[in-house]
């Protein structure tokens, strides 16, 4: 598909024109440029799948539709090593905790996709007892790929969305940091376990 | 032929005219510490360009066609996101061994590779015992990597770690085993007189038998050793997620990455360099016009055309087999190769004791 | 049901009530129940197709056996009862047959009804601080909000014994011991196909105890087709084992048409005949790829995709979805079928019998996939049936359970074709059983695709589905093992409980026999061959 074909979404373009109307440092822009370049071309998918868009997202990664094309070929199955993580499925109340860790554990720059209804909203099983209606109450979703499944296409669509998302973000332009690294490397020495139960994964039953 | 000495010699001459011969030579050591690296860097990119397109090929798919012409800037793009990537900090690990561990992997990858001999002159670490020290070097890997496991904090890690640290130390043998087979044939340790000895024929085709077999044990142990499917337990995608470096991210994973590919680079040159020749060209004795020809092709394109020539075949190795459960490397290894491998020594020192080569 | 069969049974236990609504089944009082199941076992009803836990409002809680003879093919449906809807308590039958096991850690998790002896009441699904049972009939959704917490690993499994004076004993059993090297498989994992969990103690590479933990997309679908129309439940079985949409779709059409009394014309039965069969071999052409993808051989698993997307195009064709096909309505199919279908199909065949030779060639023969598969994961017959593993995992165990064959539906009954045996019970068998069932599958096709005959693809039904009062069974041979649907009716438009039999369920109950001993490497290809589907078994 050709850039000028995304003819439905200039926002992102508008929203590029915006950050870049004061204009930008030449080096720290051209750099910015360049890394953005490299993220937005080499986005490896964490292998994560719940139910049926799954299968489709394996679909997606084999011989007919192939978005090893667009760099997105090498799946991660280790969430450290992974940039994006394709919510293709379900989420229900007993996955939420743990995908929410698997998001944890990515090492930013990182991106959620939600792929599917199921994921979107809760779907065909949004009156469940049992299922997240959406997967936006617990992640921060960058880009939403309707259908049930979606087809094929929709994801490789919905795919060079994010990719197009990634190109606004600026590196040097500290929107990624919300924190400083001092007040980071400080959470960090603190003992969260002591504070915060939920991080107390393997605790043992005492009683 | 091309012989690059002259080249450094050269250079090397008009340092020492209006430098003191240490600080000259200070400053030599440095440039080619840096042109070592930057080769080491090219090398991994090609390495994974190719091996994403001859994937690719074996899969009935494109491989990466977007980014660049024929996606050729797919890698460029991947290394940006790799140094800009968060290197994650993780709880309870022994901090210093798990930051040390993928600089003790690249550290052995970088100096077995300046081992290879790359052109007439143009070696970089060649000495008497160079086949020594570059087996010595290489398996200070397996170090890394067990640390690398040990450190991260993670049973998966741990796991693929001492699969690793099993397999590697095992398939050592049988590589020294079949290059010790060429060393018996070749009477020097030294790679560029290893590389001069095949200027009548390579040894794949003077050391008849015994040096086939000990190519193919080569490929075998070679194979395994840079944990590459079918060996590649200690990563094994689909039993331990990542193994070793499921921890790792960002540059530290990148490393881990960069080094197995140009692992297998090594692997692969080591073999055109014992097997194949190296940087001398294809010569029949006695056709006198054709070893002109071959002359004319720069030793440095034989070399990388051979060592790629070896990185395919490993390649369509990896790409159709399906990977061997731990025991059955092992049995593998110490039932079949070494074996094997210590008969074809005796029948190569057979074979050079009562000149039966060519 | 025969009568000499109704009379023996009246005859063992005349406390056992009759009731002719629908199927029809026995009633049995809570405390016969065990010797009542006992005498059946003994009588040769070794296979326990389902086990449905009920809530009967006022009448209390209970649970639903249904029993099948293999060897003569007899059926039986018995049902028991509890008034106490606080503590409710029946005795089990997991002694009897292993796969009641999980199923009934399903009744528990569902209705809260304890199984006395049971070796392990855990929770099966939800977690384990879910207050109340969510499929009883006054069951609260408020009660439990979104939890972000972490889920605690519990390592013990109670049990509850009765003693002479009416009270009970909580048993704590270990699971595992303080100090064995435990290591968590799941639920994110790549070998796991989808979000499976185990919890697998090792002694260095071997396996010494393994604990399935299902649950993590556990849907709740039973309980949401309870209050929706009969054709608005047909939209969730597709999502229920995505790889085997169109059969499971057309068992709950089969068990709504039978209850109803409706008959479907020919043209549809051959035409569910031969989506079904397409479904199958798209499935097994996926599990033909993950398998080899778990093993290592990534090559392998994009040809087997490469030729699943020729499945799915003839899918698409006529039915418009790729993966869920929404085909199957109650009394027809949705669409008649593409004018360019038969065609198709009649190329798909062509094109398929050379490729699975070259799949025997890439991988069957490759001497490192078969030391791998032979004599790994070895499940007996008699545990295949005792845990219910039906379809390719029951057949390479030698155990016969193709529902096609046992209770012909559709047009299997007029088609030829074979039951693909095996008797090693090993990954080999597994795997095999699976490629030459393309082979039959193709062969029943190509019976089928020359002679559809004209006819209705839907036959006109009322605005308004209700089935008669009653509780019926209907089952279909899914792409991985016999696939059920067991409704009670109240003669309303919805139903009173809808029960599917997950194929998937007694696949995974089986996975800690199979993979005792066995390595990590194993586990995957085990898992691999074993071939479930997650959202099938959680449901």
């Amino acid at each position: 598909m050709k850039y000028e074909d995304f003819n439905d979404n200039e926002y992102l373009e508008q929203m590029a024109q915006e950050l870049r109307k004061n204009g930008t440092n030449v080096i720290v822009g051209c750099l910015d440029r360049l890394i953005e370049w490299g993220r937005s071309n080499s986005l490896w998918p964490l292998t994560f799948a719940t139910s049926c868009c799954g299968i489709e997202f394996m679909a997606v990664g084999a011989a007919r539709y192939d978005f090893a094309r667009f760099g997105f070929e090498v799946a991660r199955a280790s969430p450290r090593q992974a940039d994006f993580i394709m919510v293709a499925g379900t989420i229900t109340h007993k996955m939420a905790p743990v995908l929410k860790r698997l998001y944890d554990q990515m090492a930013d720059p990182k991106y959620v996709i939600a792929v599917g209804g199921c994921a979107i909203s809760g779907g065909p099983f949004k009156k469940s007892y049992h299922v997240v209606q959406g997967v936006d109450k617990i992640l921060p979703v960058d880009v939403y790929i309707p259908g049930c499944p979606p087809r094929p296409e929709a994801m490789l669509y919905g795919l060079m969305q994010l990719q197009r998302k990634v190109r606004l973000q600026r590196f040097f332009g500290g929107v990624n940091r919300q924190i400083s690294k001092k007040e980071y490397e400080e959470l960090l020495k603190r003992d969260l376990t002591a504070e915060k139960n939920e991080l107390n994964v393997e605790r043992e039953d005492k009683q | 032929m091309f012989d690059f000495s002259i080249i450094t010699e050269w250079i090397h001459g008009l340092l020492i005219s209006f430098l003191p011969l240490g600080v000259a030579t200070f400053i030599e050591c440095v440039v080619i510490g840096g042109c070592l690296m930057l080769l080491y860097a090219m090398i991994a990119i090609v390495m994974i360009f190719m091996e994403r397109k001859v994937c690719a090929a074996f899969q009935c798919r494109l491989g990466p066609v977007r980014v660049g012409p024929w996606g050729t800037l797919q890698v460029f793009g991947d290394v940006f996101k790799m140094l800009t990537k968060e290197i994650v900090t993780i709880r309870h690990a022994d901090k210093f061994l798990y930051n040390l561990a993928p600089y003790i992997v690249i550290l052995a990858s970088l100096l077995s590779f300046a081992c290879l001999p790359f052109n007439r002159g143009m070696e970089v670490l060649d000495f008497n015992v160079g086949v020594f020290f570059m087996m010595a070097a290489s398996s200070i890997g397996v170090v890394g990597i067990l640390l690398a496991g040990w450190s991260s904090n993670n049973k998966f890690s741990l796991i693929g770690a001492m699969r690793s640290g099993a397999q590697m130390i095992s398939y050592e043998l049988s590589i020294s085993l079949s290059i010790l087979t060429i060393v018996v044939l070749t009477d020097t340790m030294q790679f560029s007189e290893i590389v001069e000895r095949q200027a009548d024929g390579w040894f794949l085709f003077k050391g008849h038998l015994p040096a086939l077999v000990a190519f193919v044990i080569y490929l075998i142990a070679g194979n395994a050793e840079v944990n590459r499917g079918p060996f590649d337990l200690p990563e094994a995608e689909s039993e331990l997620t990542a193994g070793y470096h499921t921890e790792y991210s960002g540059m530290h994973f990148g490393l881990f990455y960069v080094a197995e590919f140009v692992n297998l680079f090594i692997v692969s040159g080591v073999a055109a360099t014992i097997f194949l020749g190296g940087w001398m060209p294809l010569h029949i004795p006695g056709w006198e016009g054709f070893n002109a020809v071959m002359d004319w092709i720069p030793g440095f394109v034989w070399f990388f055309g051979k060592a790629f020539f070896v990185v395919g075949l490993l390649m369509w190795i990896k790409w159709t087999f399906p990977r061997l459960r731990v025991d059955q490397i092992l049995t593998l290894e110490w039932k079949y190769l070494v074996p094997i491998g210590l008969v074809n020594l005796l029948l190569m020192v057979i074979v050079v004791v009562f000149k039966l080569h060519f | 049901m025969n009568a000499t069969l109704k009379e023996k049974i009246t005859a063992w236990e005349p406390a056992a009530v009759w009731n002719d609504a629908g199927d029809g089944m026995f009633a049995v009082p809570a405390e016969r129940l065990h010797p009542l199941a006992e005498l059946l076992k003994a009588e040769g009803f070794d296979f326990l197709r389902s086990l449905t836990g009920m809530d009967w409002g006022e009448e209390g809680l209970g649970v639903v056996y249904h029993l099948e003879a293999t060897r003569t093919g007899e059926n039986v449906v018995l049902r028991t009862q509890t008034a106490d809807r606080e503590n409710p308590v029946l005795p089990t039958v997991c002694d009897l047959w292993r796969a009641a096991e999980f199923n009934e850690r399903e009744a528990y998790d569902y209705f809260g009804i304890r199984f006395l002896n049971h070796p392990d009441m855990r929770r099966l699904y939800l977690r384990d601080d879910w207050v109340g049972y969510p499929l009883r009939k006054d069951y609260d959704p408020s009660l439990n909000p979104l939890r972000m917490s972490n889920e605690v690993a519990r390592d013990t499994a109670d049990s509850f014994e009765l003693t002479p004076d009416g009270s009970f004993i909580r048993h704590r059993r270990p699971i595992f011991e303080e100090d064995e090297y435990v290591i968590n498989i799941g639920p994110q994992h790549p070998a796991t196909h989808g979000v499976l969990r185990f919890r697998v103690s090792l002694e260095g590479e071997i396996i010494r105890k393994l604990d399935v933990h299902c649950g993590y997309i556990h849907r709740g679908i039973e309980k949401i087709c309870e209050g929706l129309t009969y054709p608005q439940t047909l939209a969730l079985t597709d999502r229920l084992d995505y790889l085997g949409a169109s059969q499971n779709r057309h068992a709950l059409c089969m068990c709504i048409e039978r209850a109803m009394g409706v008959e479907v014309s020919e043209r549809v039965q051959y035409i569910r005949t031969i989506m079904d069969e397409l479904q199958r071999i798209d499935s097994h052409l996926l599990f033909f790829s993950c398998l080899c993808m778990d093993m290592g051989a990534l090559t392998a698993f994009f040809y087997g995709f490469r030729d699943r997307e020729k499945v799915l195009d003839i899918l698409e064709q006529t039915t418009g979805g790729r993966l869920i096909q929404t085909y199957n309505t109650i009394g027809g199919v949705q669409a008649d079928i593409h004018p360019e279908f038969v065609h198709k199909v009649k190329e798909l065949i062509a094109y398929l019998r050379p490729t699975l030779r070259e799949y025997h060639e890439v991988f069957t023969g490759n001497v490192i996939a078969r030391q791998r598969l032979e004599g790994t994961g070895v499940l007996t017959r008699e545990d295949a049936i005792s845990f219910g593993a039906t379809g390719g995992t029951g057949r390479a165990s030698g155990w016969a359970c193709d529902v096609r064959k046992r209770h012909p539906y559709a047009m299997y009954g007029k088609v030829d074709f074979d039951e693909v045996l095996f008797i090693e019970g090993d990954c080999m068998a597994r795997y095999m059983v699976r490629m030459r069932e393309i082979e039959q599958s193709l062969r029943i096709i190509e019976q089928l695709i020359d002679n559809i005959p004209e006819g209705p693809w839907q036959e006109k039904m009322k605005p308004v589905i209700r089935i008669p009062e009653g509780s019926y069974y209907a089952a279909v041979e899914g792409s991985r093992g016999e696939f059920g649907v067991f409704i009670e009716s109240r003669g309303d438009k919805s139903p009173y409980r809808m029960k599917f039999r997950s194929t998937g369920l007694p696949l995974v109950s089986c996975m800690e026999t199979i993979a005792q001993g066995a390595k990590i490497a194993d586990l995957i290809a085990i898992g691999g061959t074993v071939d479930y589907v997650v959202p099938d078994i959680d449901r």
